[in-house]
């Protein structure tokens, strides 16, 4: 079961989550920022190359255009590599997990994956972010020590940021499974 | 879409529940009471293998099925058992028959379906798992009955399938290991936690894996060797060759070993040349690495095969660049150039020099140095400058014939030709070092009066015995010789601290020079090689968790996962796998370094672990 609606994000762009109950226990939720413009990219290489142009008038020496233009593949490859992320998945399987994907720009994904046994609960909190102050949805992990501690937060959707109706959406999904997972575990 | 009927059997089984394929109604009214999630971990080479019985290890903190292989028909139920009892004694995991696998052609064979679940009688357990797959549509079907089960009715128990691919969780390793307790005798429990268990079952049922269905045994199993096992000849030879060759080759190094330690190289002058020169303690370390490497010893841990391959790897790469550097040095008389080129840029620093110490017998920089001092010590350090570039037009004419000599050191290795670098530029920037050690030796007597003199000065004194600073009445005579050699040394101060400014900073200079080629001679030492190409080109080996992919999904069939193999991030490689370096550290931090120079300590960049403190 797919379903699709846009929000945005605390900057005002749009975003796009996609939602898919594979079944009961098992949900999927994806959202996809806008992609790389071409109006954006034009002016970065258009001031790199104009600057480049700048030098070689002052020193008249051909190596800069040519590393101008190695300055901008190289850096326009690393960005779409390192820097933008597409898309970020949130798959939450009752009784084995959460995993959360981001998918950057030149395809690479990277995945983490907490096993159910370390989560204790999901929860939306606050941040001060700059001269903000935004909501965002994160997983407490269980301290192996103390039984009641948290050893660790874990922020989700760390680089799409959406504001708080998205949030809500996700964290009640995210709920429905948790609170089967407890009744499961508290029954022998 | 096909229903399953409900059935009821009579005889030893009460009542069984529902199949997923009926879970359609229940999940089009919202989620309703479910009883626990049975995970089925599925290997994916069987997915194709024909019909038989599931084998494989129940654990029941997760309620999850790690199915290892599939029993084909026909089979006696006595030998099947006896299998799985060796498997237990091999790898003490307790292994069992989880359930029946169905892999049909059309609805037309039934028969087949009823002597299934007969089995569940042969071989009972709790719970009994029944997967089926049609070999025209590859849907899948599954099914998970209990007998003594939740006494609510309704309750039904939903399995999830998750594949995963059966060689990759067998070669690969997770990162931090699963520290597991440890395995006492007839104890069958692996209790690693959440989904290291799989992996744990995985590694430690290799037993099972020897025979498959296509071997002559009383017992036919697929599992990932199914799918062809994979052999090399040059692998299988070179694991044969490996036994004499390392008992060779760590006899020479014994022998080598031996001989270094023999009493000639304990005599006074050579073994502190020994310690002073960083490529003895690089030529040290290789030869303790390569021991480790061509021990006879097998490896004990994967950690420590890692190393050995790792090392391995590393010293080969050492001395092909090694080999490179000595082809292209003694290729077009570059050798020669070389030798013509040392003794006038040495001329030419020494001229630097001179200037600089005619620059400070003057004014420097406007301030006014004590005349008769300064004269003093700009001749002395002059003559001593002067004397060394005798030494240098001396050794001109041999410099040809040891460059060529030392340069044949490259062919065991490039580390030991950057360390031979190194003890080259210290040799010949040894007056700069003498220098260095003069000013600082002054200017630390110097500041040692001044700090004594300025106690007596307000009437205290250094208590050696209590190690601390008492009180003390001085006679006049002795305030009064100490406040006249307390002036005297102040005013003359500048002078010295100008002195041992310049030639620290110049000290400093080439102990930067040095420490960039140690910099270097560490990297080649300590990088894993070997680990980092197996990141990149058998990713799974190294785990750092797994991930999750849902597979086409339909209504009213059971969830299906593919479970991969998350590979380590490089960085986490590195720094997981690096051999130990040389250990030619700087010992002391930034601030430490920074009072010893202010106090006029000298400091010794290289204090090697295990020197004494000169």
């Amino acid at each position: 079961m797919e379903d699709e609606q846009s929000f945005s994000d605390i900057c005002g762009g749009r975003l796009a989550l996609q939602r898919r109950y594979y079944s009961p226990s098992c949900r999927e939720f994806c959202l996809s920022c806008p992609r790389l413009s071409l109006r954006s990219l034009t002016a970065v290489t258009c001031t790199v190359w104009l600057a480049a142009y700048g030098l070689f008038t002052l020193c008249e020496n051909s190596m800069i255009l040519s590393a101008a233009i190695f300055i901008t593949l190289l850096g326009l490859l690393g960005y779409l590599h390192f820097v933008k992320i597409d898309q970020e998945t949130l798959l939450i399987i009752d009784s084995l997990g959460i995993q959360m994907t981001s998918s950057y720009a030149s395809g690479k994904e990277s995945t983490t994956f907490i096993e159910m046994g370390k989560v204790k609960d999901v929860v939306i909190n606050e941040a001060i972010y700059m001269q903000k102050v935004i909501y965002y949805l994160c997983i407490l992990l269980k301290d192996p020590v103390e039984p009641h501690g948290i050893s660790q937060v874990v922020p989700v959707f760390q680089s799409t940021k959406p504001r708080l109706d998205c949030l809500i959406e996700v964290y009640r999904s995210c709920q429905e499974i948790l609170a089967h997972q407890k009744a499961a575990s508290a029954s022998p | 879409m096909k229903r399953r009927a409900h059935k009821e059997r009579r005889g030893r089984r009460t009542r069984s529940l529902l199949g997923c394929s009926s879970c359609l109604g229940c999940w089009e009214r919202g989620p309703s009471p479910h009883g626990m999630v049975v995970k089925a971990f599925f290997p994916t080479c069987c997915a194709s293998a024909d019909s038989g019985l599931l084998v494989g290890r129940w654990v029941p903190e997760q309620s999850s099925a790690v199915v290892l292989a599939v029993v084909h028909f026909p089979f006696i139920p006595i030998q099947v058992k006896e299998l799985l009892a060796q498997v237990h004694q091999a790898g003490r995991v307790g292994l069992a028959v989880l359930g029946t696998w169905c892999h049909r052609r059309q609805e037309a064979e039934e028969r087949l379906g009823p002597f299934l679940e007969g089995l569940g009688a042969i071989f009972s357990h709790e719970p009994w798992l029944q997967l089926c797959r049609e070999r025209t549509s590859g849907l899948w079907s599954c099914k998970a009955t209990r007998q003594q089960g939740p006494t609510r009715p309704g309750v039904k128990d939903q399995v999830m399938l998750v594949f995963y691919d059966q060689r990759q969780v067998l070669l690969s390793q997770l990162h931090p290991p699963a520290a597991l307790p440890d395995r006492q005798a007839g104890d069958a429990t692996a209790s690693a936690e959440g989904l290291a268990a799989v992996f744990d079952t995985v590694a430690r049922s290799e037993a099972l894996f020897r025979s498959d269905c296509f071997d002559e045994g009383p017992v036919r199993l697929s599992h990932w060797q199914s799918e062809g096992v994979e052999a090399s000849i040059l692998a299988e030879l070179a694991k044969r060759a490996s036994g004499p060759v390392c008992l060779l080759l760590a006899c020479l190094l014994s022998l080598i070993s031996a001989a270094r330690t023999c009493r000639v190289f304990k005599l006074r002058p050579l073994s502190f040349i020994w310690s002073k020169l960083s490529v003895c303690g690089q030529l040290g370390h290789r030869l303790e690495q390569l021991a480790l490497v061509f021990s006879t010893q097998k490896a004990e841990s994967p950690a420590q095969l890692m190393r050995k391959a790792n090392v391995l790897v590393s010293v080969l790469l050492d001395v092909a660049l090694g080999l490179a550097l000595l082809s292209w040095l003694h290729g077009k008389d570059r050798i020669g150039q070389l030798a013509e080129a040392l003794v006038p840029v040495a001329d030419h620093v020494a001229e630097a020099l001179q200037h600089l110490l005619q620059w400070l017998m003057g004014a420097p920089a406007g301030l006014k140095m004590n005349r008769a001092l300064d004269q003093v010590l700009g001749r002395f350090f002059l003559y001593h400058l002067h004397l060394w570039i005798s030494y240098v037009h001396l050794l001109s004419p041999f410099i040809e014939h040891i460059l060529w000599h030392v340069g044949l050191s490259a062919c065991l290795g490039l580390t030991v030709a950057l360390s031979t670098l190194s003890d080259i530029i210290a040799l010949l920037t040894f007056h700069i070092y003498c220098f260095y050690v003069y000013g600082a030796r002054l200017y630390c007597l110097k500041i040692c009066g001044l700090s004594s003199l300025w106690r007596l000065f307000r009437g205290k004194k250094w208590n050696v015995l209590r190690q601390r600073v008492d009180s003390c009445s001085y006679d006049l005579d002795q305030l009064f010789i100490g406040t006249l050699l307390f002036t005297v040394l102040l005013f003359l101060l500048p002078t010295t601290a100008l002195y041992y400014l310049v030639f620290t900073l110049l000290r400093l200079l080439v102990v930067a020079v040095q420490g960039l080629i140690h910099l270097l001679v560490d990297l080649v030492n300590s990088l894993p090689l070997y680990s980092l190409g197996l990141r990149l080109c058998r990713p799974y080996r190294l785990a750092a968790g797994v991930k999750f992919r849902v597979l086409e999904h339909e209504a009213g069939r059971p969830l299906r996962l593919l479970m991969q193999i998350n590979p380590l991030p490089y960085g986490r490689v590195v720094h997981a796998y690096r051999l130990p370096s040389c250990g030619c550290h700087p010992t002391h931090s930034w601030g430490s370094l920074c009072r010893k120079l202010f106090f006029g300590e000298l400091i010794y960049p290289w204090r090697q672990r295990g020197d004494k403190q000169d």
